[in-house]
């Protein structure tokens, strides 16, 4: 097949396949958002961002994300450093760290559910150790830090697998000659990690970021299980519009904009982390 | 591929046909009700094997449910034969979307009921299916702690809250239960309990004066609950695991208790306020939607489920009661018994003050359930003040009541056109 045309026709499928299930579906939901039976109008986006939970759930969200990334990063950057530095079982420790990610979020959620909550397994062991008189209630109303902590924990047992997986592949791919110079030159493991490792390391970052920020907004089962309805969230709200309120109009709004602020964060990473034209590894 | 597992492969993938062709030509009876699985199975194994010609019985959550039957109806064909579900989630609906049943001949025995099916049309859209309605549960150990002089079959609100205190200080722990979890229902305990027992209304009185006792009442009931209740939503489990003694929930959502161990644990009648015993019922319909495969069948499906015996059966695979006249055995299981008691004790009771489910709001009955537990979360759980919230609600309801139309029901006064927030 001429060589010119072959690229086209292989990526053919995907197209088809991403229009037909991303793009058809996309303009379905924007036009559900945009639209109240009368033509074209704001009146779901100022419905759902007028109510007094928007705020709250908007603000819970993104410290969710904030809170839980960072540490998501640091901990899948030093879990690939250390994957990638191990001479024996390193499959076996591969496997191990990224079990989390064959499990389903809502799964996960109920798992940390048993340890967190009244009759849970960290009220056992406190009161086995004799820390505490009678079981504690820690996903209470009462205690809303408790409660965001379990969810963080949750959020970073899960997900971090994710960005690990991504990471490896990519440290993976940098050339030992960088490491041997730098050792030549006298560079300590922190240098080398800082000078080499990281700016190197830069495509499979951006990647990682990127898929695990938009996950982040839309955290949902995690929640669920944890918080109830004590710690709103967008996608939380989006699914009350759509099931408990029955008005797809609004659901379709609040994914918009959970869409318009994934779009915004991922334009943000994209540039922070660009490679320049031109650089290879 | 080794060639057994191929041949595994094959014969799985032949039973899987031959078993969606045996599916084809059963009734698919699609339903909210009777959701967890031991009443799933029952439903199948006691309630309609009896039916000829089969019925594929296939419960589900509220979201799915709508979504296959709203996908089946936007499509012009379906499989769904007959649809079970809560009165609220048929008023939801489009009443064109669901065949007139009233060539049928059969109907409740409760004219209430019969009007409500009708769904604001002149013929009966579903078939009323069995009933049930909220009463309280107590561990056998809390009856100790009763304030003097109170009788556990008419307490009033102030006696409740004086017992959940005398149990919070006996025992050192806040043991009211409270369905207040995301699935939970507690809506229906301030649409049909707080509401009518403190202010005779629910619409029209949400912000009065009065209605500003009853949630100072609450919240004062408030704290001798458990905290954790914010994540219960079925209070049969924190009877049985003791988290909670004295608790407030639907009777099927109760059954589990009685049913495992029916000497631990008492039903009685909710409490009263100032203006009565505020009550609720729960009803639930079944109907046919207008593009059902086989027209004939289901309606003969329908017309079973309303047989007395099927009406019994029923009651024992999902401790909702029968809406038409039978004759109960008296083998009935535990879970039955008890709420049957305490909902006899309650509607009998001399100050009862029965309400109604809400009626003409269409598909707006989400946003009107929030209306009550918005205020909920806002007066109870963040400790706003009450008279400001209720004012900033009454705006919400006014909006739902006024873009539906929806006439007053009882316990508030009738009106003409819709129903205002006074």
């Amino acid at each position: 097949m001429n060589a010119r045309v072959l690229p086209y026709v292989l990526i053919l499928p995907v197209t088809a396949f991403l229009c037909l299930f991303f793009l058809y579906p996309f303009v379905l939901v924007a036009k559900q958002a945009f639209s109240t039976g009368d033509g074209f109008t704001l009146d779901n986006f100022r419905q759902v961002v007028g109510y007094w939970k928007f705020p709250i759930s908007l603000q819970n969200t993104l410290l969710l994300a904030a809170a839980v990334v960072p540490v998501q990063l640091a901990l899948a950057l030093l879990m690939a450093t250390m994957v990638n530095k191990m001479q024996r079982g390193r499959d076996l420790v591969l496997y191990v760290w990224t079990i989390p990610l064959g499990i389903s979020d809502l799964a996960a959620g109920i798992i940390w559910l048993a340890i967190f909550e009244q009759s849970g397994f960290l009220n056992s062991m406190l009161s086995g150790l004799g820390v505490v008189d009678r079981p504690v209630n820690f996903l209470s109303y009462q205690h809303p830090g408790v409660v965001f902590l379990a969810i963080a924990l949750a959020e970073i047992w899960r997900a971090t697998a994710i960005m690990l997986v991504i990471l490896v592949a990519g440290i993976g791919l940098i050339p030992k000659e960088y490491y041997e110079a730098a050792e030549v030159f006298g560079a300590s493991p922190w240098k080398r990690f800082t000078r080499i490792t990281l700016p190197l390391l830069r495509p499979s970052l951006q990647t990682a970021l990127v898929l695990r920020v938009i996950l982040a907004f839309e955290v949902f089962a995690v929640v669920l299980a944890l918080g109830g309805t004590l710690f709103p969230v967008l996608m939380s709200e989006t699914y009350a519009y759509q099931f408990d309120l029955l008005d797809s109009g609004a659901a379709a709004a609040m994914a918009l904009i959970i869409l318009a602020i994934s779009i915004g964060f991922t334009l943000i990473i994209l540039r922070a982390l660009r490679v320049p034209k031109g650089a290879t590894i | 591929m080794s060639i057994q597992s191929k041949l595994v492969g094959a014969a799985s993938g032949l039973v899987l046909a031959l078993a969606t062709n045996v599916a084809q030509a059963e009734v698919l009876f699609w339903s909210t009700q009777a959701k967890p699985v031991e009443e799933a199975q029952a439903m199948r194994e006691q309630v309609l094997s009896g039916f000829e010609g089969g019925v594929d019985y296939q419960p589900n959550d509220g979201g799915p449910w709508l979504t296959r039957l709203q996908a089946e109806l936007q499509a012009g064909s379906g499989t769904i034969g007959v649809l079970g579900a809560l009165h609220g989630d048929f008023s939801a609906m489009n009443p064109d979307d669901l065949v007139d049943l009233d060539d049928l001949g059969i109907a409740s025995a409760s004219d209430t009921f019969n009007e409500l099916a009708k769904l604001g049309t002149d013929s009966l859209q579903y078939i009323p299916w069995m009933q049930a309605s909220y009463i309280m549960a107590a561990n056998k150990e809390a009856l100790q702690y009763l304030p003097e002089g109170a009788d556990i079959n008419a307490l009033t609100y102030d006696q409740l809250i004086a017992w959940a205190a005398n149990v919070h200080e006996a025992t050192g722990e806040p043991k009211f239960g409270f369905p207040a979890g995301p699935k939970g229902l507690k809506h229906r305990f301030f649409q049909g309990y707080l509401y009518p027992s403190y202010t005779n209304g629910v619409v029209r009185t949400f912000a009065s004066d009065d209605a500003v006792t009853a949630w100072e009442k609450f919240r004062e009931l408030w704290t001798h609950t458990n905290p954790a209740s914010t994540n219960f939503s079925f209070m049969q489990e924190q009877l049985l695991s003791g988290d909670a003694w004295i608790v407030f929930d639907h009777t099927s959502r109760l059954a589990q208790a009685f049913n495992e161990r029916p000497d631990d644990f008492v039903a009685f009648p909710a409490p009263a306020g100032p203006t009565g015993r505020g009550f609720m019922p729960v009803l639930a319909g079944v109907a046919i939607p207008r593009t059902a495969p086989d027209m004939a069948a289901s309606k003969a499906l329908v017309a079973y489920m309303m047989k007395p015996e099927t009406q019994i059966a029923t009651l024992r695979a999902t401790n909702f009661f029968p809406v038409v006249a039978v004759d109960l055995p008296d083998d009935l299981p535990p879970a039955v018994k008890a709420a049957g008691d305490a909902v006899a004790k309650m509607s009998g009771s001399a100050d009862a003050n029965p309400g109604l489910l809400p009626a003409g709001l269409g598909d707006k009955g989400g946003d009107f359930n929030r209306v009550y537990t918005d205020a909920f979360e806002r007066i109870v759980l963040a400790g706003q003040d009450i008279r400001t919230v209720l004012d900033d609600q009454k705006g919400a309801l006014e909006a739902i009541m006024q873009e539906t139309g929806a006439p007053c029901w009882a316990p508030d006064a009738p009106s003409d056109g819709p129903c205002p927030v006074e």
